[in-house]
């Protein structure tokens, strides 16, 4: 690092005052702006990470819309409507704004008998915004049935397959809103008791050293030498078949967590060890302070930031984890819908060729996988504003 | 030196009794033993079976001693090389697994030296051309690869290939050698195969390689030394390989021993998804079935593999870096 560099140069301060008192100006704010206020102007500076954030944001948001945003029942199975392919929405209407979708035809394919669906351009279905469908309780709190789309007097059902439906006519879009839920909370209760136990673990392992810190090394050592898959595998595949989808969905947790929470102690504990050796904790001991108020009031603060981002970058490999453990039937089971769930249809590569939307899961996953990357990298190079 | 290599090795001995340790302790975790599957099974298949004939197979099996007994009793045959018998395929152990366990090792191994081949000229290059296009191609390239699972990634090569080149791309053997006895042959189509699924496995570590390298040379390459040596009129090519990219090798070194275990857990799920005739899939089916013996042999010896493999980084990066070398115990 080169020496005497000034603190932050913005340019949306340049822009805002004559370049001479500019600098004196900046530097005046940027010298009373609080530590928080520094890592969110670095932030903002990196753009990727800036939009992924408003990315994954949005996917929250669908998953807490995800009832609203489906329009067909995700549970329900219908045989005549197995394997029909994405029809797209039509917006226009001889030149007016009218958005419909064609009626879809079944028929047998005279060389392979597979049923067949057709669009058929003479028939319409109009369609229309927070329409009737399914009954559902929104947020958890009230009953409703309106969702964003849908057909008037009809069935959504039967008309709307934006990605198709698979084997069961089941639709893919809707179970893929419901699917957002599962897959990016798992992840979040993954990486919480993976921090919980991180911090524990490695802020004791931090603070006290000599054997406790060897031990606890050793142990971290020896798991990280571990496989996880096969591990996983056998945990997962220890799970009594009868249990139900919230006893799973916790037995997943602590499984995921079981390996993340080494990563993050070794960041707590490199903290620790770091701050230990600094000016200001050796101050705040020679005033007399509590342990207990040094460690909460002062260390804590200067490095909660790295933990942030350390837990942001631990959050992808929850979400993979737990999709490619539902991918093999092992994680999350039918009925309940995640995005690895979804993706067990794809398994067979003879239906995927056949019927290559089963896919379409695959890239909610590596989407948010990508913007939690980027955003972790963000807040790690913004974790430290005085670097 | 040598403190450094034996506490390494001590290490290892104790990884690999816990991983021993887990290994069984898993596989005792479902409800139920073996034979409780094995009478559902015939009993699905409409055989009487009285409760005698399975109190008999318990003991047959040890099942109806202690945990603690009956991890002793494994461990005491692995020690003489008996790794017990498969109870679902009733074939012993080490038949099954054979040459599943080479070929997983075969695939592996592909996997850490394609991500190494590729990742350190590109790293190098990305670092030396900084922001030019070939740069951000990579950088780019290397997202994709650390964004998509392996598994996926396996899928959706595996659908392309069916739909555009009308080819299976998966298996690691034409199907005139999938059964026929190892010959020169065998040997050269499995390397004919193996390319591709050492890709999907080394994407992600290769990504991740990339930046790592490409940061670490950055880092090196502002370094005085270099513009002393740039200036001494040294030739570029030298300059950048005799000391930066030795100095920036350091830390790249010191990732393989984590790169090995994500490789081998990566192959059990590609190997399931591309089909490959290694320890994955039978891993799953020997899980599911709860056949005790075949299932932790499996993982006693994908954690050993691991371990030895790390081991092997460690000592290389005692080799490449000579502060570890000349490390003193504080």
């Amino acid at each position: 690092m080169t020496q005497a560099k000034p603190p932050v140069k913005r340019s949306a301060f340049d822009s805002q005052f004559d370049p001479a008192p500019s600098t004196t100006a900046a530097e005046e704010r940027v010298s009373v702006a609080t530590q928080w206020q520094l890592m969110w102007w670095r932030f903002r500076k990196h753009r990727l990470a800036m939009i992924s954030g408003i990315v994954i944001a949005a996917f929250y948001l669908v998953a807490i819309g995800a009832d609203f945003l489906a329009y067909a029942d995700p549970h329900k199975t219908e045989a005549f409507r197995s394997l029909i392919a994405p029809q797209p929405i039509h917006f226009f209407d001889e030149g007016r704004f009218s958005p419909h979708v064609f009626g879809l035809v079944g028929k047998r394919d005279p060389r392979t008998f597979k049923r067949v669906y057709e669009p058929d351009p003479e028939q319409k279905i109009p369609l229309r915004l927070f329409a009737e469908g399914y009954e559902y309780k929104f947020l958890g709190l009230f009953k409703t049935n309106r969702h964003l789309i849908g057909v008037d007097g009809g069935l959504a059902e039967e008309a709307i397959f934006l990605l198709g439906t698979d084997q069961l006519g089941r639709d893919l879009w809707s179970r893929m809103m419901i699917a957002c839920r599962l897959s990016l909370t798992i992840g979040l209760a993954g990486v919480t008791l993976s921090l919980v136990l991180g911090v524990l673990l490695g802020g004791i392992s931090g603070l006290y050293g000599g054997a406790i810190d060897t031990l606890i090394q050793r142990v971290i050592e020896i798991l990280r030498s571990i496989p996880t898959i096969p591990l996983w595998m056998g945990l997962a595949a220890a799970m009594p078949r009868d249990w139900g989808v919230v006893q799973v969905y916790f037995a997943i947790t602590v499984i995921l967590s079981l390996i993340g929470w080494t990563d993050l102690a070794r960041v707590v504990r490199g903290r620790f060890l770091a701050l230990r050796e600094e000016d200001f904790v050796l101050a705040a001991e020679l005033a007399g302070v509590s342990q207990m108020r040094i460690i909460l009031r002062h260390m804590v603060p200067s490095f909660l930031s790295h933990i942030i981002a350390a837990t942001t970058l631990a959050l992808p490999n929850m979400i993979i984890s737990e999709t490619a453990l539902s991918f093999l039937g092992l994680g999350l089971r039918p009925p309940a819908v995640s995005w690895g769930v979804l993706l067990q249809d794809a398994q067979n590569i003879q239906t995927v060729a056949i019927s290559p939307w089963l896919l379409s899961a695959a890239l909610p996953v590596i989407v948010v996988i990508l913007a939690f990357n980027f955003l972790g990298d963000g807040l790690r190079d913004a974790a430290d504003p005085y670097g | 030196m040598l403190t450094y290599t034996i506490r390494r090795f001590l290490l290892a001995l104790l990884t690999i009794w816990a991983i021993s340790v887990l290994a069984f302790a898993i596989i005792q975790l479902p409800p139920g033993d073996y034979v409780t599957a094995y009478i559902a099974q015939l009993a699905s298949s409409g055989v009487d079976v009285t409760p005698e004939f399975a109190e008999n197979l318990r003991q047959q099996y040890g099942l109806d001693s202690p945990i603690w007994v009956q991890y002793l009793k494994w461990m005491e045959q692995i020690s003489r090389g008996n790794f017990g018998r498969s109870l679902e395929w009733r074939a012993p152990v080490l038949d099954m697994i054979g040459d599943r366990l080479w070929l997983t090792m075969a695939v592996s191994v592909s996997a850490v030296l394609f991500t190494w081949g590729l990742a350190l000229p590109i790293g190098i290059y990305s670092a030396v051309r900084q922001y030019s296009i070939a740069d951000y191609i990579f950088t780019f390239i290397g997202f994709i690869g650390l964004a998509v699972p392996s598994f996926l990634l396996a899928l959706i090569l595996l659908y392309l290939g069916f739909r555009y080149f009308d080819a299976n791309i998966g298996g690691l053997f034409s199907p005139e050698y999938q059964l026929a006895d190892w010959s020169l042959g065998k040997v050269w189509d499995l390397i004919k195969h193996l390319p591709l699924p050492a890709i999907i496995l080394g994407m992600a570590g290769t990504a991740q390689l990339i930046r790592i390298m490409r940061a670490n040379l950055l880092d090196e390459l502002r370094k005085p030394y270099v513009i002393t040596a740039r200036a001494k009129g040294m030739s570029e090519f030298r300059l950048i390989l005799k000391y930066p990219v030795r100095a920036a090798l350091n830390p790249f070194v010191s990732t393989l021993g984590y790169l090995f275990p994500f490789i081998i857990s990566g192959s059990i799920i590609v190997a399931l998804v591309l089909s490959l005739p290694t320890i994955g899939p039978l891993l799953l089916r020997s899980l599911v079935a709860q056949d005790i013996f075949l299932a932790g042999t499996i993982v006693l010896f994908l954690g050993i593999m691991t371990v030895f493999g790390t081991f092997i980084s460690d000592i290389l990066l005692m080799w490449v870096d000579p502060r570890i070398r000349f490390e003193r115990r504080e």
